[in-house]
């Protein structure tokens, strides 16, 4: 069957895109832009607001600011970049024709329509009720509809891949198991589905709750399920950003998985236990069992914990593996070393990967942990954890890989090389220093989403520590610093699509050529023959596992000396 | 052969393990059997469990309560007499309304003593944040939670909302006097 459309092979990395899928991928990641933009403005106000010797926005313009923020960063700019990283691991890697090129676009006039509504709700000023948007407070019906809309979009996306998947098998244009890549890319969709159908359950009847249809939602019903929507939501971005490690380890160090059915199986594990970890936001509320929290941020949450420790060796072990067959042989580290550290894609990952470990996921099991819940609910330090995971870990690695597509998928030159290879570190480090210093804040208590620390106009005010006001000082003046570092991106990005010298297409056929299949190798055929071959990785590990151990039993001396809690 | 591209083994469930994967698939496992372990220990053996013991109420039910209890034991008021201080006996049932934009009433505990204090809200979700202690629970509308607290040490505790509940959440602060 052939449908009249086009495929272009590049000549810088070989890679064969559609031109529906190509077309899609830049509309969706333009998009994605767009949004981190806006989000990054209002990042300025947020952060300025909450440095103490500033406190610049009013109150009423600050929880606008921060509804917006969430909002836009969290579900816009990070759903419409994953959009189009699913159409790349599905279209492009497959080198299959994109399935119902229409909808695709329906689903994306869908998403931007929604998330203008949404935003404009917002702006209007009777929305400000945090992304979260606990009942009873009521936002707009636009709010709603909007975050709806741009849901059933993002819904129809997933289905195109999927549709786009049955494409590449029944064209036959790969053999054999689907790519490392794009299995996380289904893991993901999977666990999309899940969340997106959760937000449903919950947000539909919350517009007809403000529209009047009906009288009231529950308050825990809806924390209970929102949660089920927006922690799923969390392992979407996980399985997509840790797809993009592998990616980016095949791009760069043309690494192969150490073992296939190790890293799959890992990705199975979220799809299997990642969403039951919505309760551990509800450690804190009344009314949930304990053995219903227990089990369910536990048990199986630790099982996708053991999931993401899998990744967090595999994906720096097939770096090394690759690195080592290169001659990189010295010592443990020598591989690491002589890592391309100036080229953005890989040093953004690996920042991503760092810190995503070491300050998101230890911190993220710490305060998953049913007592260690109550020392930090609801403090500054549950976003000093997700700007960690999801700021560090998704937005660095999706920032790395546009890098890579600028000259492949947009086919520009990258103006401003020097200032891309900077900004990783620039961006990444200076949110390690956000997230510490806003954990650190909330290990002292200080409230999140709160605009004055200093209770004017409370009659009873509490005076915080003067380290609590070092420490959000400190926040300040590391968030302008990523406000930078995510300034420079846009700029490189944006500019470079504009103004960036054009690159030779390559090649366009009417056909595809499909994926050509690989011979088996020896080491494959043989059950654990490799024996130690990543011993740098195993170490990296070993001081992973004990900085998460020391971190873990701290707090819980920490919660010992507390009041009796019965 | 690499991730983007298909495993040359098609059964991708039978390529083989390498040995640090073995081993620190192993070890990983067990940490995470230990954590889950603590938090069963801590509820049989740690001092500082959150109750599950909830109830559902009304704004009505729940403001008749507290103002007998009010009524009871107010010891003196504060801040032009707006909160009552009020000092109920230890193991009895106490109650701190959360509202837009307060806790009501003070209450003060004596050191050591145990009691049970009943939260809800009479309006949106808000936070229970008790500082310098830094305990913090989730005070959720329609839903009495029954806490049972032991305070450690005496000085004056604040209690911070910090559950975003609207334009005037900065302002919402209560206290506890321990003795
Ligand atoms: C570029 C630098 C950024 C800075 C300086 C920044 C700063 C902040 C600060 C200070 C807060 C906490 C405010 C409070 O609770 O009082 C916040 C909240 C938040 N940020 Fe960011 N942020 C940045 C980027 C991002 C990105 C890239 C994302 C998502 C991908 C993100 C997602 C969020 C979310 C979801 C919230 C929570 C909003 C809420 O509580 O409802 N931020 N941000
Ligand atoms: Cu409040
Ligand atoms: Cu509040």
């Amino acid at each position: 069957m052939s449908i009249a459309t086009t495929y272009r092979t590049c000549p810088r990395s070989g890679l064969q895109f559609e031109s529906q899928a190509e077309k899609l991928m830049l509309a969706n990641a333009v998009a994605a832009v767009v949004f981190l933009l806006i989000g990054g403005l209002l990042a300025i106000g947020v952060v300025l607001t909450r440095w103490p010797s500033i406190h610049w926005l009013e109150a009423d313009t600050f929880y606008k600011v921060l509804t917006a923020h969430g909002i836009d960063m969290l579900i816009f700019w990070i759903i419409f970049f994953e959009i189009a990283v699913l159409y790349f691991c599905s279209s492009t890697l497959l080198r299959c024709r994109i399935a119902t090129p229409k909808v695709a676009w329906a689903a994306f006039a869908l998403m931007v329509i929604g998330a203008v509504m949404n935003n404009v709700a917002v702006y209007q000023g009777s929305s400000s009720v945090m992304m979260t948007s606990y009942v009873p407070m009521m936002a707009a019906p636009s709010f709603y509809l909007g975050l709806i809309l741009f849901a059933v979009g993002a819904l129809i996306a997933c289905f195109v891949f999927l549709g786009t998947l049955v494409v590449a098998k029944a064209e036959k244009t790969y053999q054999g198991s689907v790519p490392l890549v794009t299995f996380g890319a289904i893991t993901a969709t999977i666990i999309a589905v899940f969340t997106i159908v959760s937000g449903a359950i919950i947000l539909v009847p919350t517009f007809l709750l403000s529209i009047g249809v009906i009288d009231a939602v529950d308050p825990l019903v809806y924390r209970t399920i929102w949660w089920a929507f927006g922690h799923s939501s969390q392992q979407i971005n996980v399985s997509a950003h840790i797809s993009i490690w592998y990616a980016v380890a095949a791009i760069v160090f043309g690494a192969k998985p150490m073992s296939e059915r190790v890293s799959r199986g890992a990705f199975l594990l979220y799809i299997l236990f990642l969403q039951l970890a919505s309760a551990h936001h509800l450690l804190a509320d009344p009314g949930l069992s304990t053995e219903w929290k227990v089990v369910n941020t536990s048990y199986f949450m630790y099982f996708a914990v053991l999931a993401s420790m899998i990744h967090g060796l595999t994906v720096p072990g097939a770096m090394e593996v690759a690195q080592r067959q290169k001659g990189y042989n010295k010592g443990l580290f020598e591989w690491l070393r002589k890592a391309p550290w100036g080229n953005p894609t890989f040093s953004g990952v690996f920042i991503a990967i760092i810190g995503f470990g070491f300050l998101g996921g230890i911190s993220g099991v710490m305060m998953g942990t049913e007592q260690l819940n109550m020392i930090i609910h609801n403090t500054i330090y549950v976003p000093g954890h997700f700007h960690a995971t999801v700021v560090i870990g998704t937005t660095l690695s999706f920032m790395a890989l546009t890098y890579f597509l600028i000259p492949v998928l947009f086919k520009r030159e990258m103006i401003a090389p020097k200032l891309a290879q900077w900004q990783p570190y620039l961006f990444g480090l200076s949110m390690y220093g956000f997230c510490l210093v806003m954990m650190g804040a909330g290990t002292l208590g200080v409230s999140r989403r709160h605009w004055d620390m200093a209770f004017q106009g409370s009659a009873l005010a509490y005076e915080w520590p003067g380290a609590a006001y070092m420490m959000m000082g400190l926040v300040g003046v590391f968030g302008i610093a990523a406000i930078l570092g995510g300034a420079i991106y846009i700029y490189v990005t944006v500019g470079s699509l504009l103004w960036g010298k054009k690159l030779d297409a390559g090649t366009v056929s009417e056909r595809t050529t499909p994926v050509p299949p690989t011979a088996p190798t020896v080491a494959a055929q043989t059950y654990g023959s490799s024996g130690m071959v990543a011993p740098g990785s195993f170490v990296l590990a070993l001081i992973f596992l004990g900085a998460f151990v020391l971190y873990y039993f701290i707090n819980w001396k920490y919660l010992s000396q507390l009041w009796g809690l019965s | 052969m690499t991730a983007i591209s298909p495993p040359s083994e098609r059964l991708w469930w039978k390529h083989p393990l390498d040995r640090v994967e073995g081993i620190w698939l192993a070890i990983a496992f067990v940490w995470c059997m230990v954590m889950f372990f603590m938090m069963v220990y801590w509820h049989m053996y740690g001092s500082q469990n959150l109750s599950t013991e909830t109830y559902k109420t009304t704004p009505e039910a729940f403001a008749a309560k507290a103002q007998a209890m009010v009524d009871q034991y107010t010891v003196r008021s504060e801040v032009d007499g707006q909160y009552p201080v009020v000092a109920p006996p230890a193991d009895s049932d106490i109650y701190m309304i959360a509202r837009l934009w307060n806790f009501w009433p003070i209450l003060q505990l004596e050191k050591g003593r145990t009691y049970r204090l009943h939260l809800t809200s009479m309006d949106y979700n808000h936070g229970f944040s008790l500082q310098p202690a830094n305990i913090n629970i989730q005070i959720v509308p329609g839903y009495e939670h029954v806490v049972t607290v032991t305070p450690n040490q005496s000085g004056t505790y604040s209690v911070v909302c910090n559950e975003y509940c609207g334009i005037g959440h900065h302002t919402m602060v209560g206290r506890i006097y321990v003795k």
